[in-house]
């Protein structure tokens, strides 16, 4: 088992617990073994400690020295265009897709629901062609 | 004491009453590592008794003022000189820990001492807190933190989000 995400310093990660919930960071520093100062100024995320717990490690890893000011982590950032490639990854955009369907209304639930069975109805209708070229073939 | 939540440290200076012998007596300063200014004042004069010939019906306070940490978004790497009791003995440790503030390596330093001594915050007396430079850290927990390129996995991740539910029909993926 090789382990590609490592936490060292420039490596970008998604905050999974309190209020910055969902958001990217990058770890500036290592505070010990349960705890890294973070930073996360095109995030909106306040330099703090926060648990690795709490942390998920992503691909991404900026070039960074350790405990870089702000002004340097925007730099390194914004130059590997971190931001966009988050946008872009699937992980992203299946938080995305499940914050939206965590947010639907009940009329959008019902839409949800014809189209699963217009779905359903086609695949089936195939389906059963199939099925029965099948076993008239045979 | 009861070190309860995260401590923070108070500047705080008392003196003796002025009386007609001495209208101004001298005043004296201690470093507080305390949950709330009301403990703060009660381990000043705790700390008074001990040191000088002053205790709380002869003296005041003048002063006990919070002290925030200087840079708090600095890792840093503090060396706490404390005096304990033990079941058998009292003694004299230097622990070191590493954290953002020195009130938050002093919150360690009780939790540490009460986790691996079994030491209550009421016997421990913290003698010297200081902010240690590198070259000077002497216990290797800490000194393996200094490395300009520290890279480590996280390996076997057990995450809360394992635990949903008390019965699922695979084992949870560990390997993030």
């Amino acid at each position: 088992m090789v382990f590609s995400r490592l936490v060292e310093i420039g490596r970008v990660a998604l905050i999974n617990e309190g209020p910055d919930r969902g958001k990217l960071c990058v770890i500036v520093d290592v505070v010990d073994q349960r705890k890294a100062l973070v930073d996360g100024p095109c995030s909106g995320v306040a330099r703090q400690a926060i648990g690795f717990g709490k942390l998920y490690l992503l691909d991404f890893k900026i070039r960074i020295p350790h405990s870089a000011r702000r002004k340097t982590i925007v730099k390194a950032y914004e130059k590997m265009d971190i931001g966009k490639k988050w946008e872009q990854s699937a992980w992203a955009k299946k938080l995305v897709a499940k914050a939206k369907k965590a947010s639907i209304t009940d009329f959008e639930r019902f839409k949800v629901k014809c189209l699963k069975q217009q779905r359903a109805r086609v695949l089936n209708k195939k389906f059963k062609e199939l099925k029965k070229a099948q076993a008239v073939q045979s | 004491m009861k070190a309860k939540g995260d401590l923070k440290e108070y500047k705080v200076v008392g003196r003796r009453y002025p009386s007609k012998m001495v209208p101004s007596p001298p005043c004296f300063r201690m470093r507080i590592f305390a949950p709330d200014y009301v403990a703060a004042k009660s381990r000043f004069w705790y700390f008074m008794s001990k040191l000088k010939k002053l205790k709380k019906t002869n003296g005041e306070v003048v002063s006990c003022e919070e002290v925030p940490d200087a840079r708090p978004t600095k890792v840093k790497n503090i060396g706490i000189w404390l005096r304990y009791d033990s079941r058998s003995g009292t003694h004299n440790m230097y622990r070191e820990y590493r954290d953002l503030t020195v009130a938050g390596a002093v919150t360690q330093c009780y939790r540490d001492m009460g986790a691996r001594h079994r030491a209550r915050a009421s016997s421990i007396q913290i003698m010297k807190v200081e902010v240690v430079p590198v070259d000077k850290c002497r216990r290797p927990h800490v000194k393996q933190f200094h490395n300009s390129k520290i890279r480590f996995p996280l390996p076997h991740r057990v995450l809360k989000s394992h635990f949903k539910s008390d019965f699922v029909a695979k084992r949870p993926n560990t390997f993030f």
